[in-house]
């Protein structure tokens, strides 16, 4: 089923039904607020769900954070208001890590939430409301953010279809800034179909945001290339990273369902990606620490009352802000004082251009860069490891965020019950081309490796 | 012995419709609290920055005025503190690449080179109550203001008295109002000034620590802030005393400066690129574009007076220093069409009065018009040019037209000749011993006869027809 053939039904209140039914055990979605699309849109009557980073007036948008928990949306970011327009009916917001910083949902001020495929363990994050809310049937797709993988993580982790497009491609206006030079809106949905469909609608430059670019390629048409006239490259670092042996077993999997299919699959040492995750916590957390600044007690949100500015910017900061937040905003601060900028911030940028050149040059030769898209599985909620494992869980998702590249995760069977995504990272701005090559994919995968649970 | 060295730093906000990165109405002086705003200027989560036009060419425009050379390649960066009237933590300015490198203002001869302009966005205003932060029991906070394009305009260390920091001032201000930049309205902070100073003891060529003053409002405070701050870091040096790094600020009340933190306290801005704006590359063609929108600048104005008007070079040079008054000049010219009369007029007595009563040329009540009108008063023998003086202080004062004035006052000229002889010949039946001693020689008494003349006649005798007739007289008799 997808978003064509949902086309005239009005299913709006059988997505809130299941929500209050299923959620009390999931707690992907953090309100029910609905927004109701034009009712003259091609899609009124579907419903969906945005992460609580995106702003959508008449609703809240708290970042998963108790410094914003109050906070009402006095504006609809650009995205979502296509969306309206299309016709498509917001019926709530979805939960996440406090201001997209994690990846496993449990720095959430609400509550963690649990993967519908298995209770006990994570749906992965930052997005993983988002991710969630579709692997459990509430609605056809949904938004959520990614600046270091926070789509396709907990797409791969839930089962479902997460795509982010090109840095530039949908605006970030109205999408709450963690990282803004990595930031990106991206989509949920259960087959790429619809994600190639919400995507176009929501693309485009935005007079409210400078970093956005025209495409003028149509997303939901096919680009004339098969799967045997497909070129993939797959970078060594997949096998000597630390990836879960049976994460290295089913991606063998695909590569071998590939070939069948006649793909030209290589493998290439391109040492400028063990760098990433040292880049992205130099540049993310600098960014972060600027872009949080805002939370202060002056103009909205939490404010909690002490003698004294500094005073009060402290005990509002320190109550409002959670631990891995804090963690992040001491990081970027440290990054970007003028004793380390150059050292740090400064060379990081540097490096970045490089792995950027050399993406590009990579994807001179091969259509896209092919990887598991987590090199493990979904832990169980409560795990507690140690910060640096979280962030090197990452590692194969950064870099398409680095380079602007866009990149989709698509879920390919099962392992030991638990879901698998394949991630697929194309040429920067060829979002069509990375679409159509993940459809034929999708399409082609057997029908027990798409429904495995 | 001690040499002054004087650096400003000078913010001048842009006469632009709209903020530097929202379209909210720049008007914030009238306009009630928090009007002109919107989520960008109130920092609202997701919302971006997105750069206006108007402000990047009024940038490009006084780099150009300023004779600064206008860089193709610059970059917004952001400037992170925190403070209740910075909505967003940061502020967007160029830190790494400004707009403009280079410039300068002649002053008293000397050229004061201009190190950089950049642009960037204004804080919100705030009020506290009572008169200190220190003191008040709460804050209010007006973003009116927040987001408003300023341009930063600093000079290289090259101002050698307070004085000439004074001049630079004026200067920079006529030249941004001359090309529609900004008001340069010190007093409402549409141009802020701080400076930093040091003293050069040029015996055992020591330096002192570097002092900035802030708060600086209006053109004579940044004279006298830096005259006090002068003496007083001389007077500390000769005591021997150890000066500190830091920053005062200027108290226009008690008129002195004070401490408001030393560079222990200073903050670290960890500036890095303003990743929601993109690079900032600028072609030749917008750069020529922007270059024949500046108007003609004051020192091609005092040529063109000198050459249209034929008048002294100095005097074109003040009439062409204030563009409103340039303006006006040239108004009253094309009325009274006598460009000497009226640059005469203005030089002396109008520029005195404006002085004297501390206004400007806007605020100015004597119509163009009313020049045209004293030059026809004149012209016709109406009214002598003493009286013309005489009454011009009312006219300033009331606004009133000359020749209310005159007839209010019964000013008119005497022209009748008879009645003028009558007159004349009673002056002289009681000046004889002059009569006599002007007749064996004593030719300069004519003007002592005028005088007496004048003096009966309340300055209303036609001055060439006395002159006329006493001569007669004296030589008939």
């Amino acid at each position: 089923m997808t978003l064509d053939d949902l086309v005239g039904k009005n299913v709006i209140e059988e997505s809130i039904k299941r929500i209050y039914e299923r959620d009390k055990e999931i707690n992907s979605v953090l309100r029910i607020e609905k927004v109701e699309g034009n009712k003259d849109g091609n899609y009124f009557g579907i419903p969906f769900l945005v992460k609580d980073n995106i702003l959508v007036e008449g609703t809240k948008t708290t970042n998963g954070s108790k410094i914003l928990e109050n906070y009402s949306s006095p504006y609809t970011a650009t995205a979502v208001e296509k969306l309206l327009k299309a016709g498509f009916t917001v019926v709530g917001k979805t939960n996440m890590d406090e201001f997209a910083m994690g990846n496993t949902n449990e720095h959430s001020a609400f509550g963690p939430v649990k993967n519908p495929k298995d209770l006990k363990r994570v749906p992965g994050g930052s997005s993983g409301g988002s991710a969630a809310a579709v692997a459990a049937g509430y609605v056809p797709f949904s938004l959520g953010s990614d600046t270091g993988g926070s789509v396709r993580q907990p797409a791969a982790f839930c089962g479902v279809v997460g795509f982010k497009p090109s840095y530039g491609m949908i605006s970030r206006y109205g999408l709450t800034a963690f990282s803004s030079s990595l930031d990106q809106i991206g989509v949920f949905a259960n087959n790429v179909k619809d994600v190639r469909t919400v995507t176009e609608i929501m693309k485009g430059k935005d007079p409210k945001d400078s970093t956005t670019l025209e495409h003028d390629k149509d997303l939901v048409k096919n680009v004339d290339i098969d799967l045997s006239q497909t070129k993939i490259c797959i970078p060594k670092v997949v096998y000597h990273e630390n990836a879960d042996d049976n994460v290295i077993k089913q991606f063998e999997r695909v590569i071998n369902f590939l070939r069948s299919k006649g793909a030209k699959v290589d493998i290439k040492d391109i040492p400028e990606l063990e760098y990433s995750v040292a880049i992205y916590y130099i540049i993310a957390p600098a960014e972060a620490s600027s872009n949080l600044s805002r939370y202060d007690g002056v103009k909205y949100g939490l404010r909690n009352h002490a003698l004294g500015l500094n005073k009060m910017y402290k005990a509002t900061r320190e109550g409002g802000l959670g631990i891995e937040v804090k963690r992040r905003i001491m990081m970027g601060t440290f990054n970007l004082s003028s004793l380390y900028y150059d050292q740090y911030y400064s060379k990081a940028s540097k490096v970045r251009k490089l792995l950027s050149n050399k993406m590009k040059e990579i994807l001179n030769d091969y259509h896209l860069i092919m990887t598991p898209t987590s090199p493990v599985l979904p832990p169980k909620i409560g795990e507690k490891l140690k910060p640096l494992d979280y962030y090197l869980m990452d590692i194969f998702t950064i870099p398409a965020n680095l380079t602007g590249s866009p990149a989709i995760s698509i879920p390919f069977g099962d392992v030991q019950g638990l879901p698998f995504g394949i991630q697929f990272i194309g040429r920067y701005m060829k979002d069509e081309e990375l679409l159509t090559i993940a459809d034929n994919f999708f399409k082609e995968t057997p029908r027990e490796l798409k429904n495995y649970v | 012995m001690y040499k002054t060295i004087i650096g400003l730093e000078i913010h001048a906000q842009l006469l632009t419709k709209s903020k530097a990165f929202c379209s909210c109405s720049t008007e914030h002086f009238e306009a009630e609290p928090n009007i002109n705003i919107c989520p960008v200027c109130t920092g609202q989560p997701g919302t971006l920055p997105v750069l206006n036009e108007e402000a990047l060419k009024l940038a490009i425009k006084t780099g150009l005025i300023l004779n600064g050379q206008i860089n193709k390649f610059s970059r917004f960066d952001r400037k992170n503190y925190f403070y209740p009237d910075l909505p967003k933590g940061y502020q967007i300015t160029q830190y790494f690449h400004p707009i403009v490198s280079g410039g300068y203002i002649d002053v008293e001869g000397k050229k004061i080179r201009i190190r950089r302009m950049h642009l960037e966005e204004d804080t919100a205003k705030m009020l506290h109550e009572g008169d200190q932060i220190s003191s008040a029991q709460e804050s209010l906070i007006d973003f009116n203001r927040a987001g408003i394009p300023l341009l930063e305009i600093v000079t290289e260390p090259d101002i050698e008295t307070p004085k000439q920091a004074r001049i630079f001032m004026e200067k920079l201000r006529n030249l941004l109002r001359y090309a529609d930049v900004s008001t340069g309205d010190m007093e409402k902070g549409a141009l802020r000034c701080d400076a930093n100073i040091s003293i050069l003891n040029q015996e055992n060529k020591e330096i002192s620590k570097r002092v900035e003053i802030k708060n600086i409002n209006s053109f004579k405070f940044v004279e006298k802030a830096l005259e006090y701050e002068r003496d007083r870091i001389i007077n500390n040096l000769e005591k021997g005393g150890e000066l500190i790094q830091e920053t005062r600020g200027w108290d226009a009340n008690k008129k002195e400066t004070f401490s408001m933190r030393t560079k222990e306290e200073e903050m670290d801005y960890r500036y890095f690129p303003e990743p929601d704006l993109p690079i900032l590359i600028l072609n030749d063609e917008l750069i020529e574009t922007v270059r024949k929108l500046i108007p003609e600048m004051p020192e091609e104005k005092a040529k063109r007076f000198v050459s249209q008007y034929n008048i002294p070079e100095y005097d074109a040079q003040i009439l062409s220093s204030d563009k409103e008054l340039a303006d006006y000049y040239e108004r009253c010219v094309e009325l009274a069409k006598d460009a000497k009369f009226v640059s005469n007029f203005i030089l002396t007595e109008l520029l005195r009065e404006m002085k004297e009563n501390e206004d400007s040329i806007e605020t100015v009540k004597i119509k163009p018009e009313h020049f045209a009108e004293l030059k026809m008063l004149l012209d016709t023998n109406t009214i002598s040019t003493k009286i013309a003086k005489d009454i011009f202080p009312e006219m300033y004062r009331t606004g009133d037209s000359p020749k209310q004035i005159v007839e209010k006052k019964g000013l008119k000229q005497i022209e009748n000749e008879d009645e003028l002889r009558k007159i004349i010949e009673n002056v002289l039946k009681e000046n004889t011993d002059s009569i006599e001693k002007y007749k064996n020689g004593k030719k300069k008494l004519l003007g002592f006869f005028v005088g007496q003349v004048m003096k009966e006649t309340k300055g209303k005798a036609n001055p060439q027809k006395t002159n006329e007739i006493l001569k007669e007289l004296l030589e008939d008799n």
